[in-house]
């Protein structure tokens, strides 16, 4: 590619349900190593707009592009192998394996390691000590063997983090990471999140200001299944037609979550 | 959770391992009556069925109710190729037979596997069903490959004698079983720990999840599905050499895919060695039990019942549980309560048993006359004392149980707690 591809490019994209359209010709371009945060009333279509990139729903029309190769309408396991990574909203881990198995898993198939039914877990040197790794990154060493199911809720969330990042994808989305968690928690958790996506595309949709402001190069106002702002977290603040769509008493809220920090 | 099994280190491994191969050589030299190694080759086969059925529904949580159609049309291919061998149109020495019928099991697998593993969940549960029916159906539309009503017969001697081994005698033929047994349940394990085995699992817990990490979902319960369909081959296979006769009736029927898959979960199918527990209570029931009473179906189908309701993860998780128990150090606060569970748990069947007998007695055996023996007290069915002590027993029994029953609920919740608590201040620590 000689021109510089985008790492994360929507166009014109749109999905319907039924009668109702949730995302109604979203254009977003996100560069490569930004850090965005998604932001939006309730219903404005941030979460479809993470099924949409990953795979889990197909558009109805518009294109989404990852580092400039068109990826709508392959399935979810092919986007994953093309680098691009997520979480969820609700805590999505393998509850009867051990925090580590969770982890190795995640490294699997970025290791090539694929469906092979011929090797040991225990001889696969690298993905043993990735997930190891990963297990130190995400500060989950003294839980390596309990099962997931038996974590604490901040606990899983950490490990939704881990198993998203395990196989090394450049573009990391995550769908509202510090949700139901604590102030305290969630201070520590943004902190987390910042460590572990050094360097990758980050999307995040968030409902806290608190952590839009603390994590977010950019910020893109979706409202009714459009982006009618992107920008750095001034301007956004400072435009009027987000002032207008979007409640400014969360934007108070915000800047007075930033004015604490 | 299925590796949790054997995590003592290597030496722990090879004891285990050591332990089992001593037993398969031991077992029969201790029990010697034919009817003992009839039972015994029965165990070996089933076991492997019973570990090839549990890839499926332990360690990738497919309910499959068609288990019988891969071991069924192993036993089939294995009879016909045993059948042409003879005639000398092909060369296929006895000992290499199971492998044939590993994989047919595997090429029907990858056949109607393809369909069935599209879906997971209740759909793949109609679907393995459905496949089942219509296998079992085609069995009766081409008689010249199933046999009809009277099956396929083979003899299984024929041949030169391998390593002196004509496998005429029955010692000869568990000997064939016993490897194919250890060998298989040796792979099978190792199975489990593999990149495979490993995403088998995970998708079992969260297929969503496992989209989202790179794989196909649909892809690793395929493959599953494929080598569970070739170590049922083998042990269908195993079976046809065993008996010498094969039976669509019997071998394609649904209830046999029920009977696997009630014994697999019996034994317990969270653990890897569950099974093999599973395997020889099959066998133990379907012998012994039937030979001691004829309602030993009704039993059967209580103690399911029961297990589903009070121990779901089988006899294997009951023997885990208490293990973990043991090492803590707090068994010793449990034994009593367990002899009175036992004692109560006697009264009860005593008192119920009887009653099934007697109803059974009175309508399938009234020409004998009213008078039946139940573990040496006579009853007789016209006698209302005999009726009315029955079921005082059982009421009395039954009221002791669930007293005995509620309280050890109560220790059991103790003990588990503290050993909960320990772990977490280990982890603390």
């Amino acid at each position: 590619m000689t021109t510089q591809a985008y790492a994360v490019e929507l166009k014109a994209l749109r999905k319907s349900f039924g009668k109702t359209e949730i995302i109604r010709g979203a254009d977003l371009a996100v560069a490569a190593g930004e850090r965005v945060a998604i932001i939006g009333p309730n219903g404005a279509g941030k979460s479809t707009l993470f099924n949409l990139i990953s795979g889990r729903f197909s558009p109805t029309s518009g294109e989404i592009l990852l580092n400039g190769q068109r990826i709508h309408g392959l399935k979810p396991y092919e986007i994953s192998r093309m680098g691009l990574a997520r979480s969820f909203q609700i805590t999505n881990i393998f509850g009867r394996l051990s925090v580590f198995e969770n982890l190795r898993c995640g490294v699997l198939w970025a290791l090539g390691y694929k469906y092979a039914f011929w090797k040991f877990l225990a001889g696969l040197d690298d993905a043993n000590q990735r997930a190891d790794e990963l297990l130190h990154m995400i500060k989950l060493d003294r839980k390596r063997d309990t099962l997931a199911m038996n974590l604490t809720y901040a606990e899983q969330r950490a490990l939704e983090i881990g198993i998203t990042i395990a196989g090394g994808a450049n573009v990391v989305l995550l769908d509202e990471p510090t949700a139901g968690m604590s102030k305290s928690e969630t201070s520590r958790f943004i902190e987390l999140i910042r460590e572990v996506t050094v360097g990758k595309t980050l999307l995040t949709v968030e409902h806290d200001m608190g952590v839009v402001f603390g994590l977010a190069d950019k910020i893109a106002v979706l409202v009714y299944g459009e982006v009618i702002a992107f920008d750095v977290p001034e301007a956004v603040r400072a435009n009027p037609r987000v002032q207008e769509a979007y409640l400014g008493s969360v934007l108070a809220d915000a800047q007075a979550a930033e004015a604490g920090h | 959770m299925a590796n949790s099994v054997v995590k003592s280190g290597p030496l722990g491994r090879v004891v285990v391992w050591g332990l089992f191969a001593v037993l398969l050589i031991v077992l029969p030299l201790l029990f010697r009556s034919s009817l003992a190694l009839t039972m015994l080759s029965q165990m070996g086969y089933l076991v492997i069925i019973c570990l090839s059925y549990n890839i499926l529904l332990g360690q990738g949580g497919m309910l499959s109710f068609g288990h019988a159609v891969y071991t069924g049309m192993g036993a089939f291919i294995a009879v016909h190729a045993m059948n042409q061998a003879t005639k000398g149109a092909i060369w296929l020495p006895v000992s290499l037979v199971p492998l044939v019928g590993g994989v047919a099991g595997m090429f029907f697998a990858a056949l109607f596997g393809y369909v069935t593993t599209k879906k997971s969940g209740t759909t793949f549960a109609m679907i393995t069903l459905g496949i089942g029916e219509l296998v079992a159906a085609m069995s009766l539309m081409f008689p010249a490959f199933f046999g009809g009503e009277g099956g396929v017969t083979t003899n299984r001697t024929y041949g030169a004698p391998f390593l002196g081994l004509t496998f005429g005698p029955q010692i000869q033929v568990y000997c064939l079983i016993a490897a194919y047994c250890f060998v298989s349940t040796a792979l099978m394990y190792a199975f489990t720990g593999t990149p495979l085995g490993r995403m088998l699992n995970a998708v079992r817990d969260n297929p969503e999840r496992v989209e989202f990490i790179g794989y196909n979902t649909q892809w690793v319960r395929y493959l599953g599905f494929i080598i569970a369909g070739f170590f049922a081959g083998i042990g269908g296979a195993l079976a046809a050499i065993n008996f010498e006769i094969v039976g669509a009736a019997d071998s394609l029927s649904s209830v046999r895919s029920g009977g696997y898959l009630l014994f697999t979960f019996l034994g317990g199918a969270t653990f890897f060695f569950g099974p093999i527990i599973g395997a020889v209570l099959l066998v133990l029931a379907s012998v012994l039990l039937s030979e001691i009473t004829k309602a030993w179906l009704l039993y059967l189908g209580l103690v399911f019942l029961l297990m589903v309701m009070y121990a779901p993860g089988g006899i294997a998780s009951l023997i885990m549980m208490n293990l973990r128990v043991a090492k803590s150090g707090k068994l010793a606060r449990l034994l009593g309560w367990y002899a009175l569970l036992a004692v109560t748990g006697a009264l009860t069947f005593f008192g119920i048993a009887a009653l099934i007998e007697m109803i059974y007695h009175m309508q399938l055996n009234e020409a004998l006359g009213p008078v039946l023996s139940f573990l040496g007290i006579e009853l007789n069915v016209k006698s209302a004392a005999s009726w009315a002590g029955t079921v005082v027993v059982a009421l009395i029994g039954l009221g002791l149980f669930e007293l005995t029953r509620k309280r050890f609920a109560l220790r059991w919740g103790e003990v588990q707690g503290e050993i909960e608590a320990a772990i977490r201040a280990r982890e603390a620590a």
